[in-house]
């Protein structure tokens, strides 16, 4: 049994993992971005599990979602009460095996975990970017990722993985460094976010801009605005579960009471259960970090950047495993259905399943049986193919 | 449609004539692949590039397993975006009775697939017919092992009714391989009267000579 201290840790945890940071692009050789500015110098906060092998076949990167971080799986402290998002998939012979493979994950630039983000301070100002941080794109947090993989000494990746906009990650990987991935396994993803996730993205950033706390993005050393960032935040958590789970894990059970209090106390489970979800991620997120990552997954759009989903992945040689679910309706089956079809008339081989489930969009977050199944499967075929 | 991966022992009728067929190195595409075993045998024996669709997400699990690259997907749509010809041979074994629109599928097999290999149960096999003569039912056998209220065959064809079918739309037909499968899963070539005594009707299509005719 492993201890971080507090914990007894299961055998299959990394255990306690240290991040470590990897600076570049100091001026004048600053990073050039989609929108033509510069940013620099830029650091990318980065945890690795597991040992890159001999011939360097074995590394595999996690591209993480709007709130996740670097810190995929284990623990950070000896009294770090939480694991890594995604630490049910990776460890000693879980999904993403670190007894075989050798694990990435970095935390995207624009982020707030420890890569350059507007909280982040601007060498030439002396001060917090805010938000005079330049506007970073998808293909922006993949080139910045790719500076890092070269770093490790890492030629090739055995697979890119990620949910959500992670998967928008790992499909801009595929088509920005075509030799450099041998397998991509894109999850509930798509390759333009649609106009209703653009509608719900754009709610969550209008409940930021009107805390008065916010402030035109300068609040730091200040009161943050908590409130119009823990509201964001209760509006994307709705977005990540179905009805369906919505109904069984609080149907219309009151918190703390059998009868109506007739008032506007929060009264419902579900009401309780957001507020909660909103106040835990004020605590870890940065608000001018949630409006970056959010635009940054609104202008993701391969058929809009290359003229076709096609033209898009025309030098794309990756294997790919596509998962979606059935009850994810921010990011519907049908968006995984279009980026499977274009793939498949270009010739590149591609296993997509569609998985039943109840839990929505976040299903890939979950102890989810058949996606770490369908996962660990195909990483080992792609290991004994390209490994 | 029924899963097919829930009946292994129908579906692997003909899997040696087809592993005969195709020739090495080739690229192909099995529609209703199933649990994988026929295009992970031909992986192994013929070196092939194998593409799989499949109805099942419990189907696609299993070829995942077996390091085949299987789309979780209804063959009735979504051949549309594969180009002309790019495929060595298409694959529909055992499928064509349970597609919904099997025109359009044998259309774009023909399209897709410089090859075809379509094979079926043979419902003018005399035992089928004998069935239906004297007990006056639904047939129900080993071909066919569904009852009628359950059966995912909704598109029952004999051997002629495919020959008369091809020439209809002109589509070449290359060879015939009609068989029975006899003790341990063996083909035995039908030689005689095939759509009364052959137990499943094969074609081999020529899509190639029907797309330059088209």
């Amino acid at each position: 049994m492993k201890t971080n201290g507090i914990l007894e840790l299961p055998d299959d945890s990394v255990g306690i993992v240290q991040t470590e940071y990897y600076t570049f692009a100091a001026p004048p050789e600053e990073m050039r971005l989609v929108s033509g500015r510069m940013l620099g110098p830029v650091t990318l906060a980065y945890e690795t599990y597991g040992k890159l092998n001999g011939r360097r076949s074995n590394a595999v990167l996690l591209l993480h979602a709007l709130s996740g971080s670097a810190h995929a799986a284990g623990f950070n402290s000896a009294d770090d009460l939480y694991p890594g998002w995604w630490d049910l998939y990776v460890g000693p012979g879980k999904t993403f095996d670190t007894n075989k493979y050798f694990i990435i994950c970095s935390n995207v630039i624009g982020g707030c975990t420890g890569s350059t983000g507007p909280a982040s301070i601007d060498p030439g100002a002396g001060s917090e970017y805010g938000l005079s941080f330049p506007i970073v794109t998808i293909q922006d947090m993949v080139n910045a990722q790719y500076r890092l993989v070269r770093h490790l000494g890492i030629e090739r990746l055995l697979a890119v993985a990620g949910g959500s906009m992670g998967g928008m990650q790992a499909l801009q990987w595929c088509i920005s460094y075509p030799d450099m991935v041998a397998s991509a396994i894109p999850i509930a993803t798509s390759a333009s976010l649609s106009a209703q996730g653009i509608a719900f993205n754009e709610v969550g950033r209008q409940a930021i801009f009107r805390d008065p706390n916010w402030k035109g993005g300068d609040y730091y050393g200040k009161t943050k605005p908590e409130a119009g960032l823990g509201l964001a935040r209760m509006i994307g958590h709705i977005t990540y579960m179905s009805e369906r789970l919505m109904h069984e894990k609080f149907g219309r059970r009151l918190q703390n009471a059998d009868l109506f209090g007739f008032n506007f106390e929060s009264e419902f489970m579900v009401e309780s259960y957001l507020h909660h979800q909103g106040i835990k991620f004020v605590n870890r997120f940065d608000a001018n970090s949630y409006l970056y990552i959010t635009k940054a997954i609104d202008y993701f759009d391969l058929k809009a950047d290359y003229g076709s989903l096609a033209a898009a992945f025309e030098k794309v040689t990756a294997d790919f495993l596509i998962i979606s679910y059935t009850s994810d309706w921010l990011y519907p089956s049908e968006q995984s259905r279009e980026i499977v079809r274009a793939l498949r008339a270009g010739g590149i081989h591609v296993g997509y399943t569609e998985i039943e489930s109840d839990t929505g969009h976040d299903t890939f977050l979950l102890d989810d049986r058949q996606t770490q199944r369908n996962i660990s499967n195909f990483l080992r075929s792609q290991f004994e193919k390209h490994g | 449609m029924k899963s097919m991966v829930d009946n292994p022992a129908e579906i692997r009728a003909g899997y040696d004539i087809i592993i005969e067929e195709i020739p090495l190195r080739s690229r192909v595409l099995d529609l209703g692949c199933g649990d994988g075993v026929l295009l992970h045998t031909l992986q192994r024996i013929k070196m092939i590039d194998g593409y799989g669709v499949e109805l099942s997400a419990e189907g696609v699990s299993v070829c995942l397993e077996k390091g085949l690259y299987c789309y979780q997907g209804d063959i009735d749509d979504g051949l549309a975006d594969y180009k002309s010809n790019s495929f060595d041979y298409v694959i529909l074994n055992q499928t064509l009775q349970s597609t919904k629109k099997p025109e359009y599928v044998l259309a774009e097999i023909m399209r897709i697939g410089k090859n075809a290999i379509i094979s079926f149960p043979n419902f003018g096999y005399y035992r089928i017919r004998m069935q239906l003569l004297l007990k006056g039912t639904m047939p129900k056998n080993r071909l066919l092992p569904y009852e009628w209220y359950e059966s995912p065959n909704i598109h029952l064809l004999t051997i002629r009714d495919f020959r008369r079918y091809c020439r209809g739309r002109g589509y070449p037909v290359k060879r015939e391989r009609h068989f029975n499968v006899g003790d341990g899963g063996v083909s035995l070539p039908s030689v005689a009267a095939s759509n009364l005594f052959a137990q499943y009707g094969m074609f081999i299509l020529d899509g190639e000579k029907y797309s330059g005719l088209s």
